[in-house]
């Protein structure tokens, strides 16, 4: 990177950066070991299966669509996951591909009605959330399978470094994601739809594609953060990730992501993952109650995006 | 200039944006009873002012009086409390509400938190009698009203507060001349009670007949202020575009070639029925018509953007005669669209010039599906200068631009495409006099490098001074093809006339839009 491009990353990052930073140093001073090695590698263990999805949601909002169906999406995979190696006593390396095509196939689904027919992606994925939970429940019966050791290194630390696998593999896709945003024809396109789909009509382009790609990208992350979900649990939970198409909507907005589509990074995302997990550690650290936890990350969530709008309005009328 | 009646001062006004001076150092007396016009250029600062006026901005720097106190109002609803309405360009009207509604909104005659209905009809009655829209019900709801009551209907609901100074901003650009001049007779009904009006407009013959004193600014600055009749037409073009006046009235160049670029047969789409023509290269066809015959929807649909239901499309080069079902297929063929409403179907006005200029041509700029950024800014770079864009810098948001920069934007999009045919919805619509002027010399230019180009123009004056040929399009039928210099005005109105019954006579009139002070 030359100078100037740090610079304009300092900018635009800083302020994430700041926020974590300053949750990390009250938590620090509040509560007697939380500045540990080992919290620190239990938040690095705890956030790939919400970065998965943030990446893949992140794209979505930037095209001017949204998809509600992510929890479900990936409790689907994860069963396809449980049931194959249960059931079938598939082996992991083949129980994996199946399940990411199927997160593919939830996504492809949600990009062909919703692009094709022209339905907004709002009514589309929320269909799809009830029916990908319902087909998880057919898929396991309504029980929760058992999986053990045979995922669980993936989200275990490797040795010599503090971090899993899963976790290596959410950072890698994210960079993947940003650069996909900010290099590529394919990331152009999709800023330019969420911008303004009929300007990018008139420009000669057609736009389905690009849609459908994007919901398939998010499937197939879906399916990931499924496969880490369940290394993370032992365990395939039908009832596993409800609510949490909220979790990463809140990851992207705090990010700096636009729910009106045509703004948004990947890392700012990355970011807004960075600050639920940090606060939602420390505060179980301090001994919060889940409600008084629920109150203030609700809070934490208006507050990031406040200070994100009083940002761009003092930039845009930059002294 | 401090006349004791001055209701309005303004000192040293500034505003910024960023980096862009929207305005810089502004003085401007406003008296009371009288119509003060701002005149400009798109750009250069008339609706800044405006908005610091009415409080929907903050200065920079600089001070406001208003009736001899200190004025900042921190918003709009402080400037009203004042004193101060501001209509502006985009109407407020809520479609969903009734004409009632929408007058009063904010201000609901109401007992109890209950509205009361028959109160409510009687305020909006004298409302609409104020603006001499005695004839129209304030039940109807607001979405089955034109355009012209609605602009109507702002005032009337900005005149309903209490208003001792009264911001247009240009009130008439979607008015027909009867509506235009009784709005005329209401602002000097106005004016006689002693409310001050600022008003904006591009149209100097308005400005003529209207105004008392006039200020004008370029490029945020205040270039002075006159009283009306003081200035020619000649003389004020000049102040606003900082220009010595180009030869009024340039002999027209044809550059039209023998070979035919497109061959339209039987076309039809919507309101359009059975149009055939045929354009060649280097020739600049003008399509004329009233709102509604189907100018725009001809443009669509050859353009793949509507989709034709007959008729075939004959693009050199191309094997296949079908319509295009897509605009991909037609800007493949080399056609390229410039839209009429430019800011949402033209251009991504959040994005760079650069991204907007590469956005049809990105897969030339990139290997395996990753932009090549240093080709792609070199190839802007070329652009900008060829189209003379007028920016500080490429990465600068569309948005920032003046209209006619705007417009020159989307068509350095086809031609780093190398479009050879192109289309035009009104290319100068909302464009000021000078940046008009280098629409068409560009187009000119494009002609005489060969491009055919079909030009839809509300503004008749437009197509007879740039076009070789008008074709009149009458309630979707082509009803005639004229031919320089065998037309006249007279007799393309009477074209776009001739496919309507007698009966049915729309109202529009064909060359309202525009200015003509060219």
């Amino acid at each position: 990177m030359t100078g100037q491009a740090w610079k304009r990353a300092a900018v635009q990052y800083g302020g994430l950066l700041g926020v974590v930073v300053v949750l990390l140093l009250v938590f620090g001073l509040t509560s007697d070991n939380f500045l540990r090695r080992s919290t620190m590698i239990s938040i690095a263990n705890q956030i790939p299966d919400l970065t998965f999805i943030a990446v893949g949601m992140t794209l979505v909002l930037i095209c001017g669509g949204i998809d509600l169906s992510v929890g479900s999406q990936l409790a689907l995979a994860s069963a396809v996951l449980g049931v194959l190696m249960t059931d079938f006593r598939w082996p992991l390396w083949a129980a994996v591909p199946v399940s990411l095509f199927s997160g593919s196939l939830c996504g492809l689904w949600n990009g062909v009605v919703s692009a094709a027919f022209r339905i907004p992606s709002f009514i589309v994925t929320l269909g799809m959330l009830e029916i990908a939970r319902g087909t998880t429940k057919v898929l396991t019966d309504s029980q929760s399978l058992y999986l053990g050791s045979s995922v669980e290194w993936f989200g275990v630390p490797l040795s010599g470094i503090p971090v899993s696998p899963a976790f290596l593999l959410a950072v890698g896709t994210v960079l993947a994601g940003q650069f996909l945003l900010t290099q590529t024809v394919f990331g152009r396109y999709c800023v330019a739809i969420g911008t303004s789909e009929e300007t990018v009509r008139l420009s000669g382009i057609r736009s389905w594609p690009v849609l459908v790609s994007v919901f398939v990208i998010s499937g197939i992350l879906c399916g990931l953060a499924g496969l880490a979900q369940t290394a993370r649990l032992s365990t395939v939970d039908p009832n596993a990730a409800v609510g949490l198409e909220l979790a990463a909507i809140a990851a992207c907005v705090i990010g700096g992501t636009s729910l009106m589509g045509g703004r948004g990074s990947v890392i700012g995302s990355f970011f807004g993952v960075l600050i639920i997990a940090v606060l939602q550690t420390g505060l179980a650290h301090l001994g919060v109650s889940d409600a008084s936890k629920q109150i203030i990350t609700g809070c934490v969530i208006v507050a990031a995006v406040f200070l994100d709008a009083l940002r761009t309005r003092f930039r845009s009328n930059g002294a | 200039m401090n006349e004791p009646s001055a209701l309005l001062t303004g000192r040293g006004l500034a505003r910024c944006y960023g980096r862009v001076r929207a305005l810089q150092h502004v003085d401007l007396d406003v008296n009371a009873g009288q119509i003060h016009a701002l005149l400009g250029a798109n750009g250069a600062g008339k609706s800044t002012l405006v908005r610091i006026i009415s409080g929907l901005d903050r200065p920079s720097a600089g001070t406001m009086q208003f009736q001899g106190k200190l004025y900042a109002p921190a918003d709009k609803r402080a400037a009203e409390a004042a004193g101060v309405q501001i209509v502006q360009q985009e109407l407020n009207i809520l479609p969903t509400l009734s004409v009632a509604e929408n007058l009063m909104l904010g201000r609901f005659p109401a007992w109890a938190g209950v509205i009361r209905p028959r109160r409510l009809m009687e305020l909006s009655r004298q409302a609409l009698n104020r603006v001499g829209l005695t004839d129209l019900d304030p039940a109807t709801m607001a979405s089955e009203i034109g355009v012209g009551h609605r602009q109507l209907i702002e005032i009337a609901a900005a005149l309903q507060r209490r208003c001792r100074l009264l911001i247009l901003d240009e009130p008439t650009a979607a008015l027909s001349a009867a509506e235009v001049r009784h709005l005329f007779d209401q602002l000097r009904r106005l004016k006689q009670q002693g409310t001050a009006i600022i008003y904006i407009s591009h149209r100097l013959d308005e400005i003529r007949s209207l105004a008392d004193r006039i200020t004008i600014l370029r490029d945020g600055r205040d270039v002075g202020v006159w009283n009306s009749g003081q200035l020619s037409d000649a003389e004020l073009v000049r102040r606003m575009t900082g220009e010595a006046e180009s030869a009024a009235g340039r002999p027209f160049v044809s550059w039209r070639q023998s070979r035919t670029a497109l061959r339209i047969s039987g076309l039809s789409s919507g309101p359009v029925q059975n149009v055939s023509l045929t354009v060649n290269r280097g020739e600049r066809l003008g399509i004329a018509g009233l709102v509604g015959s189907g100018r725009t929807e001809l443009l669509q649909a050859l353009f793949g953007a509507e989709t034709a239901s007959a008729g075939r499309v004959q693009v050199e080069g191309r094997t296949s005669d079908a319509p295009f079902g897509h605009p991909a297929e037609a800007a493949a063929a080399g056609m390229g669209l410039v839209p009429e409403d430019r800011r949402h179907s033209g251009l991504l006005l959040s994005e760079s010039i650069r991204a907007n200029m590469t956005l049809s041509t990105l897969r030339s700029f990139s290997s395996f599906g990753m932009v090549r950024r240093t080709d792609e800014a070199a190839a802007v770079k070329r652009m900008t200068v060829q189209t003379d864009i007028r920016c500080t810098d490429t990465e600068q948001p569309v948005r920032t631009l003046s209209g006619g920069n705007q417009q020159k934007v989307v068509v350095a999009r086809w031609l780093l495409r190398n479009s050879d045919i192109l289309l035009f919805d009104e290319p100068t619509r909302g464009i000021d006099v000078a940046a008009r002027r280098r629409i068409h010399d560009l187009i000119a230019s494009l002609a005489q490098n060969g491009c055919a180009i079909l030009m839809v123009s509300s503004d008749t004056d437009e197509l007879l001074d740039h076009c070789d040929r008008i074709a009149v399009l009458s309630a979707g039928r082509l009803a005639a093809v004229f031919e320089r210099p065998n037309w006249s005005r007279e007799q393309i109105m009477q074209a776009a006339f001739s496919e309507y019954g007698a009966r049915t006579r729309p109202s529009g009139d064909l060359c309202s839009e525009g200015d003509h002070s060219e």
